[in-house]
């Protein structure tokens, strides 16, 4: 296939006015050595239709069709009205760069202007910016921006932030001189805050927790925070599962700083793990130290409201290396599609399905539960993941379930030594209660062997 | 047009868009006692099906996109984006896979993840890649990591990065976040690295000078040879900005001219669409040096099945959750193999062929300060125009009046009102007249009417805006008390 617009005519034409006879008379200032003097090894162009085929071949590969997940951790399965593919596939969206131009750019910025107002409805914060990269450089970026404003080196983080979060933490402050301390977790499933008061000092720039956490449970963010303010430290909230947000109190109302986190959950397919949405949100008095794109409103030449990228010298293009962050190319798209979500569900639809998401984890973890070699592992409430702790091990479970059709919950083991036979199961409005009934039967089943 | 109001503006209680099924379970209200609970979110959205609708399709149209028109923007490399790209990227196989799912429930997705990979190698010269890098910066910041961690890994991570005036801002930035000192290093008069500028800052401090070639003038760096030789007998590294890569397939590769590590854009070179800022995809290639580095997980092949690998004690970490943004890299897969070697070598010679194009037919009109031999891109500056009283940002502005997205702006900063055209391989001649013909109406209004430009644009849904008020008094949310 060719996506070429000039014919042999054209590029004559071309050449002519140019005062050349050969394209390759363009590329002189590439030196001799270093020229390919053959075609690169690539497999032969294909066809519209054989692309086609050959990647349906390659999907068909991945063998998850038909089968009922359990699967969260990060990562959600939720229902996508249709008008969100519908909108979010106009050429007038998904083919324009950045609006560095605002005056043909107003429906992408204005777009922005409204997911950053439903992030801030949502969090509870004064201010959010124009999406990260995903969940996990966001709790990165969160720490580094604490570090800049507390100008202090230790970071506390939650064993029960999800696992690749603290990972992409560490990756991204190795080379900073900042030290990260973790956090342990007691019986409930919610983080130690006799620990986190003691581990706690002045030179604590901020403590970084997840709610609801890794495990599914919802944690006391004014307690957390009331600590970290104590010591003057920054409370650093991480949402990995903001539809929580329909109906736990936001962060922002109980003492967080910063609200960072994955917006997968509104309207972005699972997709092997991307494109997804990083949000972030702050108090207004933190704008200065902000990383990422902001949309300002404005008025234009006749008077008329407008959007614009504004605050631009907290980035890199005018900052450089200055900059607040190194970001520039973000998510746009998958933010369109997030405020189509959002605005879709609206006020109730939100609640609703937030509400459906924990009345059918709470119906499920009980339900599993009653199975015998089954239990409960943490007392704390949930949203719409649980922990569920078995009599053997759990890999083995794991492939009995696949044999039915089933793919079981995340295996914790592998993150949490302690966690032994225990994996983190995800209910949400698309699982009817026959399925869970089904997975209920289906463990007893298997547990009884 | 009518001003379309924020979707806030619009709601009403008791409108509804959506609604959920009947709750099949019991409504355990008492939980929400044991958790803070809220009762609403304070004024979000209600509206129904049709203004969702009417509300997007509107905004939409007050856009510019590579689907209407011309959209020359140097450095960004805005061409045509295949829309079966879109097609196979949205198949179900790829879209409903979740990233924890057990390997044999992903075979698929990892190959192409693996294929991937060693087709950018081939493409690059480099001896691994990682995909995983969200876009381009990102991209950087591994790229520099990785270098910072071989070098630890000798005993001595450095000091100092050293990045040419004429580069991305991001280049600087991703070196300071990595923790190194940045140095600029000097454009000489034919607009390249002054290679001896550069031999008198080098030193064993230096960790690496990142370079993007073909620069951000569109110019080959010829000296590249020496360039390398020079960073490389001091121990350091060359870091390739690969933003460029477009001009280059299938004629050189960065792995040939002494690269040790490069980053592409798949939403620039491999044309996956930018979506009005993202997502894109920052792989990051590197020579075998460095690829004890990398990310994890690596994908690995054995007898035909993938695996992941954890298994990389000199890894320097995740850079993000999961492998990358998986989709962007389907629709650059699905490039790449209908293009093919020939197709890819075609984009090269025909983007290039285009600049040069323009550029022809442009000089004297507008000028141009380096008069250098240039490859996929050209950067002409307002200075003729600037005795009427015409900025760069006037003729930018004009050029929306005349259905066309300007070029970049005042980039790069070497270039005083620098306007900075990058038409693709995708247009068409005739697309490519109606752009210069448009430029040079623009360079005559200058003389003869200035005003019509310092008032441009004349037709868009809004007209220029206020940056410098909305800076100085940010309103950067909806709120009740505006009305």
């Amino acid at each position: 296939m060719s996506y070429i617009s000039l014919s042999d005519k054209d590029k004559k034409e071309m050449l002519d006015k140019i005062g050349i006879s050969t394209v390759d008379e363009l590329f002189t200032s590439v030196p001799e050595n270093i020229k390919l003097k053959k075609l690169l090894d690539v497999p032969a162009a294909l066809s519209e239709p054989e692309l086609v085929d050959k990647l349906k071949e390659i999907a068909k590969k991945n063998k998850n069709a038909g089968l009922l997940s359990f699967l969260g951790a990060g990562a959600y399965q939720h229902y996508i009205p249709v008008v969100v593919d519908y909108l979010s596939s106009r050429g007038e969206f998904v083919t324009p760069y950045t609006p560095y131009q605002p005056e043909v750019s107003q429906g992408t910025l204005q777009v922005i202007f409204e997911f950053q107002t439903l992030i801030c409805q949502l969090t509870g914060m004064d201010i959010a910016n124009a999406s990260l990269y995903d969940g996990a450089s966001g709790a990165a970026e969160a720490v580094l921006m604490a570090n800049r404003l507390t100008r202090k080196e230790k970071i506390l983080v939650a064993s029960t932030l999800h696992p690749q979060y603290r990972q992409v933490i560490q990756t991204y402050t190795r080379n900073l001189g900042l030290s990260i301390e973790e956090i342990d977790f007691v019986n409930s499933g919610k983080i130690d805050t006799e620990q986190l008061a003691k581990k706690i000092g002045e030179e604590t720039a901020a403590v970084v927790c997840q709610s609801p956490n890794f495990f599914g449970i919802v944690e006391d963010i004014k307690t957390i925070s009331d600590i970290a303010h104590k010591k003057n430290a920054l409370s650093v909230c991480v949402v990995a599962e903001p539809l929580s947000l329909g109906i736990l109190e936001p962060p922002g109302k109980l003492g967080a700083d910063i609200v960072t986190g994955e917006a997968q959950t509104f309207g972005m397919p699972l997709s092997f793990g991307g494109p997804y949405l990083g949000f972030m949100a702050c108090s207004e008095k933190y704008l200065r130290q902000f990383p990422g794109r902001i949309a300002g409103q404005t008025k234009d030449v006749d008077g008329k409201q407008g959007y614009v990228l504004t605050l631009s010298t907290r980035e890199q293009h005018i900052r450089r290396e200055r900059a607040t962050s190194n970001i520039c190319t973000n998510q746009a798209l998958c933010l369109l599609r997030a405020t189509i979500f959002l605005e879709t569900l609206g006020k109730c639809g939100l609640r609703d399905m937030a509400a459906h998401n924990l009345y059918k984890a709470d119906y499920a973890r009980q339900k599993i539960s009653e199975v015998k070699g089954v239990e409960a592992r943490f007392s704390g409430t949930s949203f719409n993941e649980f922990v569920l702790s078995f009599n053997r091990p759990w890999v083995e479970i794991e492939s009995s379930l696949r044999e039915k059709l089933i793919i079981g919950g995340y295996d914790l083991q592998k993150d949490y030594p302690g966690l032994k036979n225990c994996a983190l199961f995800c209910v949400t409005e698309i699982h009817k209660k026959e399925d869970i009934d089904k997975l209920a039967k289906i463990l007893d089943e298997i547990l009884r062997q | 047009m009518i001003r379309e109001p924020l979707i806030f503006e619009i709601t009403d209680p008791g409108k509804k868009a959506f609604s959920m099924p009947e709750l099949d379970v019991p409504e355990r209200k008492d939980l929400l006692k044991d958790i803070p609970s809220r009762e609403e979110i304070k004024d979000f959205p209600q509206v129904s099906e049709i203004e969702i609708v009417r509300h997007f399709t509107r905004l939409s149209k007050t856009n510019y996109c590579i689907d209407e028109g011309f959209y020359p923007l140097g450095s960004c490399t805005m061409k045509y984006n295949p829309k079966v790209n879109e097609k196979v990227a949205a198949l179900d196989g790829f879209t409903s896979s979740h990233p924890y799912a057990a390997l044999d429930v992903n075979q698929g997705n990892l190959e192409v993840l693996k294929t991937t990979e060693k087709l950018l190698q081939q493409i690059t010269g480099m001896d691994a890649f990682t995909l995983q890098p969200s876009a381009g910066a990102q991209g950087e910041l591994v790229g520099m990591m990785l270098i910072r961690a071989c070098l630890e890994d000798r005993g001595d991570p450095r000091k100092i990065v050293l990045i040419p005036d004429s580069a991305h801002g991001t280049n600087p930035s991703s070196a300071h976040t990595c923790g190194y000192q940045v140095q600029e290093v000097k454009s000489n008069e034919s607009g390249t690295i002054d290679v001896d500028d550069l031999a008198k800052v080098i030193s064993e401090d230096v960790a690496a000078v990142m370079i993007t070639n073909p620069n951000t003038l569109g110019i080959f760096e010829n000296d590249i040879n020496k360039i390398t030789e020079i960073v490389h007998a001091k121990g350091g590294f060359v870091y390739m900005d690969g933003a460029n890569m477009n001009a280059l397939l299938g004629i050189c590769r960065p792995g040939d001219m002494g690269a040790d590590v490069i980053h592409l854009n798949l939403h620039k070179t491999f044309s996956t669409p930018h979506g009005g800022g993202g997502p894109g995809s920052g792989p990051v290639g590197v020579k075998k040096n460095l690829e004890p580095f990398l990310p994890v997980p690596l994908i690995e092949q054995n007898e035909g099945i993938y695996s992941f690998n954890y298994e990389r004690p000199k890894s320097i970490g995740r850079v993000r959750a999961f492998y990358g943004n998986f989709l962007v890299i389907v629709k650059a897969l699905a490039y790449i193999l209908s293009l093919g070697a020939e197709g890819l070598k075609e984009v090269s010679e025909i983007a290039v062929l285009n600049a040069n194009y323009i550029r022809k037919k442009l000089e004297g009109i507008y000028h141009l300060k380096y008069s250098t031999p240039a490859l996929h891109e050209c950067v002409f500056s307002d200075k003729f125009q600037k005795k009427y009283g015409v900025q760069n940002l006037d003729i930018a502005k004009r050029l929306i009046d005349l259905d066309m997205h300007p070029p970049t702006m005042s980039f790069p900063l070497i270039v005083h009102g620098a306007l900075m055209i990058e038409p693709t391989e995708t247009e068409s001649k005739r697309d490519l007249d109606l752009f210069t013909d448009a430029m040079q109406q623009i360079a005559e209004e200058a003389r003869e009417d200035p005003e019509i430009l310092k008032l441009a644009p004349h037709k868009s849904y809004v007209r220029r805006l206020d940056e410098t008020f909305a800076a100085r008094n940010p309103i950067l949310r909806w709120q009740l008390t505006q009305e």
